[in-house]
This record gives structure tokens, sequence and C-alpha cells, in this order.
């Protein structure tokens, strides 16, 4: 391979911040703090897209990196609006607070 | 010159990840994403794809990051009281290094090409692809607008003080 950035690191680079980001959905707490791990989620798979698409030679991986990243704004934006109505109704974003649906 | 690059920025973001997940601080772990996302766009710069290394540091860490921040601070977040127990922390642990382990083989065991040379993608070239009629992605282009504006409206009217 004529490359000077090992494509096979960048993919382990995308596993490990995939995994610290379920990490984070799994202990973290807060709401907010979740929504921001699954945001790292996102860009690990965005950087296993433009490392595929660099070894490949297509522009394709970069144009489905484009799509992911405005669902993503679009997601955070959906998250945060919701994030901010569970706080009016109980004061507190801790995933604890919220039951209701607990059987 | 490149490599060393890479892989300073690389342990720069998995040390920046780990802040974002390990201290109990919300606005701690906002910026400690900041970081992750600009050096995760140094290494798009660096495997070729420009277009997206900067819009990864408009949308996501200028746009998205402040609107974290922007509601971290309205509602006020206190650092988290209660964090999860040392035996759920294990657990966790454990899972994610499986995952991790699973995704880094199954990435590795795909046919990943032959590599190409000085693979650079200019943004005409995007530009060409999203907003040619001839083009794959035009109405997937023109469909992720009415999505925006979709969320857009459903985060005003979530947001709303006189909620249903």
């Amino acid at each position: 391979m004529s490359d000077s950035v090992p494509i096979d690191h960048a993919l382990l680079l995308s596993a490990a911040l995939f995994a610290l980001g379920t990490l984070g959905v799994f202990l973290r707490r807060h709401l907010i703090t979740i929504v921001m791990s699954i945001e790292l989620m996102l860009n690990a798979a965005n950087l296993a897209f433009i490392a595929f698409s660099r070894s490949h030679g297509t522009i394709d991986g970069q144009i489905l990196v484009f799509f992911v990243m405005t669902v993503a704004a679009a997601e955070a934006a959906v998250g945060l609006a919701i994030i901010i109505a569970l706080d009016r109704i109980k004061r507190s974003i801790d995933v604890d607070a919220f039951d209701w649906m607990k059987w | 010159m490149e490599a060393i690059l890479f892989y300073g920025l690389a342990a720069l973001a998995v040390v920046a990840a780990i802040a974002v997940v390990a201290q109990p601080n919300p606005v701690t772990s906002a910026l400690a994403l900041i970081v992750t996302l600009c050096c995760l766009s140094g290494i798009f710069g660096l495997l070729g794809s420009p277009f997206i290394a900067a819009l990864q540091i408009v949308v996501y860490a200028g746009a998205i990051m402040v609107l974290f921040l922007f509601v971290l601070m309205l509602l006020n977040v206190e650092p988290e009281r209660s964090p999860s127990g040392p035996r759920l922390a294990l657990v966790a642990g454990a899972l994610a290094a499986t995952l991790a382990a699973q995704v880094g083989w199954v990435l590795l065991q795909t046919d990943r090409g032959t590599g190409v040379a000085g693979f650079h993608v200019r943004t005409r070239q995007m530009a060409m692809i999203l907003f040619s009629p001839e083009g794959r992605f035009l109405y997937a282009f023109e469909m992720v607008g009415v999505l925006i504006l979709a969320a857009l409206v459903g985060a005003i009217v979530l947001s709303r003080e006189d909620l249903p």
C-alpha cells in the first residue's frame, strides 16, 4: 500500500472510539452526556467511512459521511429539545428519574 | 511526517474520548468531545478529504457542540451525583472491550482495496456528485433538506413551554 497513513490503524481507531461511545452510554447517568456519547459513536462510523473511501479510491464514502453529519445535526436538535422538555417536567436530567415506562 | 501527525491526533482523540466518558462534569465532557472532534477533523484531512474536515469543524465543533453547551448552561446541569457502581463499570468495560475487539476484527477482515496514492477529493467533485441532476444523490440531498426542516419544527414544538 502506497499510503503514509495506515488504513488499518485508522479502522482500529474507529473501533476504539465506537467502543468508548458505547461505554459512555452504559455508564453515564445524565441524558445529555448519553447523547454526546452517541455523537461520538457516529463520528467513529464516519472515520471508518472516510478510511474505506480512501483505501478504495472512491468518493461515495465521503458523500455518505455528509449525509450522516446532517442526520446527526437533526438528531442533536430534536434530542436536546426532548431533554429540555424532560427537564421541565422532572427538574432533573438523570436517567434514573425517568422510570415511568418501567414495569 | 503524515504518519507522526496521524498517530499524535489519534492518541489525543482517544485520550479526549476517555475524558468524555470517565469524568463526572457534563461541561468538561462537552469540551473534551470538541477536542476529539477537532482531532478527527485533522485525521479526515490527512485521509484526503479536506471538505469533510472543514464540515466537521463547522457543523460538529461549531454548531452541534455549541448547541450542547447552550443546553448545558440553560439547564444549569450539576456534575453527576450518583456515578455508576464499580461492578457496573467492570461489566460495561468488559462489554465495550469485547465490542471494540469484534468491530476491529470485522473491519480488518473486510476488503480494504489496494489503496490509492495521493487520493484527494476536491470540494468541486463532491458538489458535482451532490448537485448534478445525473448524480445519484440529488434526491437524497433534497430529502435531507426536508429532514432538517422537520427537525427544526420538531425542536421548536418539543421545547415549547406549554407542551401538551
